[in-house]
């Protein structure tokens, strides 16, 4: 269980530890149905999933990376899914210690979010992420990719393209789970495979796609996202308690990495 | 040109202002005191996600947050309520309803409970009213 050291400060400032964990209960599936769930909150970041993925060993971070991909894509969707991809690289480059991708990474981001019109505001958040990484402040450059993500989500809703964030969240898990079933991959390992379980969180991306305007739905890629998120649900189902073996993981890696080729891709999907 | 830029200026403060009426006042007190908590599990290598949730706690009710967490980390989810609301207290339950064996941080107006799950998948955070009437809560969450 987690150390309560942390706490010291709070007990000499007055308050008060209690440890009740003997004390269960339960409560019903139909107000479990009604609990609040939104993106900022319910969908873990790359951050969390890199930070469980390390709890194994020493990951080689910068085998991961992968090459420039075009800044250039004319379809607002793909920009968004690729945005996402990228702030994902980002946390890479960050596990890496690498302040040089980090700016790379840093200056693609700010060209696809200007591509999306989104704030001028961004273009300060790209100055930080050069001074950080210059100054090797990881700690606070992993701060500063998540504080981006959020602005630029935050943008598109002023922008009255909320739609379009659901797509930036996806791109970033559908990454992020690329690097996280390649590295475990090359050095299987129980432990990590277990944070390949998430169906409720598939689910419920897949959910919010489906909430999206239906000519955007209907675009050919999003649609084929669309499709095959659905298939990465039954194979990240496991029951609790199940640990992916390494023929589960090739089976996610392989989906999530068709996935990436298609977002990167300049050709629309077959 | 001076009064180009004064109705610029109150256009602007227009803006920041209607931008922070849609948090209401009690919900931004609560989500500093949340964030107040969390800060000191930063001291342990937590790191602050920066995301929030708030809402209303009542009497007998649970104000569940549905999560999704990774086996391998460590977590503290970290609550603050406002006046009329006295007291609170957080729980993590796990996808079927179980309530999970957590370590909690109590005082009053502020509550926290720390939890490194075993699976990974979907939990519920509930932040329930122990004392007090019914105010605006904050939720954060930390991680390592």
């Amino acid at each position: 269980m987690i150390r309560l050291v942390a706490l010291g400060a709070i007990v000499l400032t007055g308050g008060i530890i209690v440890a009740f964990g003997a004390e269960t209960g339960r409560i019903p599936a139909d107000q479990l149905a009604k609990a609040a769930m939104s993106d900022s909150f319910s969908i873990p970041t790359p951050g969390e999933l890199f930070s469980a993925l390390e709890k194994s060993g020493k990951i080689n971070w910068a085998g991961q990376y992968r090459g420039p991909i075009p800044v250039t894509y004319r379809d607002r969707a793909q920009i968004s899914l690729n945005l996402g991809g990228l702030i994902a690289d980002g946390f890479i480059a960050v596990e890496a210690k690498d302040g040089q991708q980090v700016k790379n990474i840093g200056s693609d981001i700010i060209k696809l979010a200007k591509a999306l019109g989104v704030s001028e505001k961004l273009l300060g958040r790209g100055s930080s992420i050069n001074e950080f990484a210059e100054n090797n402040e990881w700690d606070t450059l992993q701060e500063e990719l998540e504080a981006t993500q959020n602005e630029v989500k935050s943008s598109m809703q002023s922008h009255s393209d909320q739609d379009l964030v659901i797509l930036v969240t996806l791109g970033g898990w559908i990454r992020g789970t690329q690097v996280v079933t390649s590295a475990i991959l090359q050095n299987y390992d129980e432990r990590s495979a277990k944070v390949l379980r998430q169906p409720a969180l598939v689910h419920f991306m897949q959910s919010k796609i489906n909430e999206i305007s239906p000519e955007l739905r209907n675009e050919p890629l999003v649609k084929d996202v669309s499709e095959q998120l659905g298939k990465i649900e039954k194979l990240v189902s496991f029951p609790p308690g199940k640990t992916p073996d390494v023929e589960d993981v090739r089976k996610v890696n392989a989906a999530v990495s068709k996935m990436m080729e298609e977002i990167e891709s300049k050709e629309p999907p077959k | 040109m001076n009064r180009t830029l004064l109705i610029s200026f109150s256009v602007l403060v227009l803006a920041v202002s209607a931008t922070v009426r849609a948090d209401s006042d009690a919900e931004v007190q609560a989500r500093k005191d949340a964030l107040d908590l969390a800060a000191a599990f930063s001291n342990d290598g937590f790191k602050v996600r920066d995301g929030y949730s708030c809402g209303v706690v009542k009497p007998h009710d649970h104000s569940l947050v549905a999560v999704n967490l990774y086996a391998g980390n460590q977590y503290w989810f970290s609550a603050g309520v406002t006046e009329p609301a006295k007291k609170i207290a957080v729980s993590v339950y796990d996808e079927t309803g179980k309530q999970m064996i957590t370590d909690s941080y109590d005082n009053g107006d502020k509550a926290a409970a720390g939890f490194a799950p075993s699976n990974s998948g979907q939990y519920f955070v509930s932040v329930d009213l122990v004392e007090g009437e019914p105010s605006s809560f904050c939720l954060v969450y930390s991680y390592k």
